[in-house]
């Protein structure tokens, strides 16, 4: 293994009975980056993640996270490891002080230590004003710095976090964002799962999209996005009657293009926003007024939409870990 | 790793010396979450003082001619039963902690395996005392004749030692079951009958022969009898044994269960 990889996975699988969560899947993270794992919910990210902490083993495969096998040296991989699971792992009933100084006395910090490490990350997550406060008072922001402080307590060189800002208001999803870039620049690789495009393209150095179980796409955000139409373009008419002008402006001038007419407005899949000031002159040249000529990141579902020919169909559940694993 | 001000540990802690400290930190928790919740020990008194007023101004006179007479009976009786219900809370709590994904968190550090689940038994062992000090303290005040102070405190000791071993019991129904509630149905009935078929509340003699057959081997009888012995009258060598060979054997049998299926929780 090279020493410029931090996770390496080989053919790595996780059968539940019938359902295979995780068909065979390699990736590469090189240490030091952010690797994003992006997939609609039961895509597997979840079961990988938890092959790769550690809590659970492969049914096939191997993988080797920094350097050591999973399966054979887990003791020497959670030596290296943080983990922030979708669920935050925090004891709401404990102060986030509390909280952070009980991980501490566990991985054997002195008591002294394990109090200034606490106040450490506590300022660092911008949580010292409510470090005496009980978790079960914090916001979702909150929660989820504490959970991420709390899997940094042991200085983890490689750290999984598994979707930490599903839930999120964006002002709170900005503000981890802003803490995971922090651990980056210090030398930490971070695999991070995620269903937001936007989340990958902010973070990741590296992204693998994942579908039912299966890498089907890898690449560099930009690769990703030259890929599948990284842009997407949204029209509405002020007036409904014109949307079949729009449409046909739109497909006389970009014939290849795929056009989605969506309430009352026309979406299309674009690479190059070149096309902007073009599509601008025709439509005004038509007499089209416009409520809403908005370029924006393609979603998730476009995303899929592109690489699956089928919709990212939200699942109510992620795999479901505890029932299976009985 | 930066070279920072705190050095986190550098290899795996296996051994002796750490787990001990592990299982203490997890206990840690557990008393500062008494702390924060101090409301708990109330309801953790309730039902036992409950059922030492019922059992002793309501069945007392029935029972053994008297109330101070049934309560001399029953006070260990009552005891053994309060401690064999309280090890349930530690499969509900470790139930909880299971489905919020604060094991996922302990299973990714590198720490023991047993340190989760023996650092929950062991602060549990707090609750058993102060339920001890609290049936002990109100038998007091209602008239109860103890035998001496060290067989007090001996009786709390043995009654740890015993709620140690069958608490593996309730872990290994906090790991398996999907709820709570699971938890707690399956606690009542295997402790329930369990109690009554005893000799924690009545003589056994005055039961009819299969039901004293099964009485006379119930663990509960052996514990029952011991406190009665240490607190109040009767034989203590004897009970005091049976409570230990029973202590022993369902440690030996549930806790290797417990922790294999802790560890296919992993799967």
């Amino acid at each position: 293994m090279s020493q410029d990889n931090a996770i390496e996975t080989e053919g790595l699988t996780k059968r539940f009975g019938d359902l295979i969560a995780v068909d065979h899947i390699d990736l590469t993270a090189r240490a030091g980056t952010v690797f994003g794992v992006l997939g609609p919910n039961g895509a597997g990210k979840t079961t990988m993640v938890r092959m790769l902490a550690t809590l659970s083993q492969p049914t096939a495969g191997t993988a080797r996270v920094g350097g050591f096998d999973i399966v054979r040296d887990a003791g020497a991989v959670r030596n290296l490891i943080g983990l922030t699971g979708q669920f935050a792992g925090i004891d709401e009933l404990l102060t986030g002080e509390e909280n952070l100084r009980f991980i501490g006395r566990l991985l054997g910090m002195p008591t002294k230590d394990a109090r200034a490490r606490a106040r450490e990350l506590l300022a660092e997550f911008d949580l010292s004003d409510a470090a005496d406060k009980a978790a079960k008072t914090y916001s979702g922001g909150m929660r989820r710095r504490l959970d991420l402080a709390a899997s940094l307590v042991g200085r983890p060189r490689i750290l999984f976090l598994d979707e930490p800002t599903t839930g999120l208001d964006p002002r709170a999803r900005g503000e981890l964002w802003g803490l995971v870039r922090g651990l980056v620049a210090d030398g930490t690789t971070v695999l991070l799962t995620t269903q937001y495009l936007e989340e990958a393209d902010q973070l990741a150095h590296e992204i693998a999209v994942i579908d039912r179980g299966k890498v089907i796409a890898t690449g560099t955000p930009t690769q990703l996005k030259a890929k599948i139409g990284g842009q997407s373009l949204r029209i509405q008419p002020e007036d409904h009657e014109q949307l079949d002008i729009v449409r046909l402006i739109v497909s006389t001038r970009f014939p290849d293009l795929d056009p989605v007419v969506e309430n009352g407005a026309i979406t299309i899949g674009v690479n190059d926003d070149g096309i902007m000031p073009a599509l601008a002159a025709d439509l005004r040249d038509r007499g089209v007024a416009l409520t809403e000529f908005h370029l924006g990141l393609s979603s998730l579902d476009e995303v899929f939409l592109t690489l699956t020919g089928r919709r990212a169909e939200p699942e109510t559940e992620d795999e479901p870990i505890e029932e299976e694993a009985k | 790793m930066t070279a920072a001000t705190i050095t986190a540990p550098a290899t795996v802690r296996p051994g002796i010396g750490p787990t001990v400290s592990q299982i203490l930190s997890m206990a840690w928790r557990q008393m500062v979450r008494i702390k924060h919740n101090p409301f708990e020990l109330v309801d953790l008194s309730l039902s036992p003082v409950m059922f030492l007023l019922l059992f002793v101004y309501v069945f007392g006179g029935q029972m053994a001619g008297s109330t101070s007479e049934y309560l001399q009976y029953v006070l260990g009786g009552l005891i053994a039963q309060n401690a064999i219900f309280l090890t349930m809370y530690t499969g509900t709590g470790i139930n909880a902690d299971l489905r919020k994904g604060v094991y996922d968190r302990f299973r990714s550090l590198p720490i023991a395996r047993s340190a989760p689940l023996a650092g929950k038994i062991f602060a549990d062992m707090f609750k058993q005392v102060w339920s001890v000090v609290i049936m002990l303290g109100l038998g007091l005040l209602m008239g109860f004749e103890l035998r001496s102070v060290a067989g007090a405190i001996l009786a709390a000791l043995v009654l740890v030692v015993f709620a140690l071993a069958i608490s593996w019991v309730s872990v290994l129904m906090g790991v398996v079951a999907d709820s709570e509630e699971k938890v707690q149905i399956y606690a009542f009935v295997i402790i329930m009958p369990l109690t009554f078929t005893s000799s924690a509340f009545v003589d056994i003699d005055t039961m009819p022969g299969f039901m004293q057959a099964w009485a006379k081997v119930n663990p509960v009888t052996h514990l029952a009898d011991a406190m009665r012995g240490l607190l109040s009258y009767g034989p203590i060598a004897e009970p005091l044994l049976w409570t230990f060979a029973w202590a022993a054997a369902i440690l030996a049998i549930t806790a290797p269960l417990a922790m294999r299926a802790y560890k296919r929780k992993m799967v």
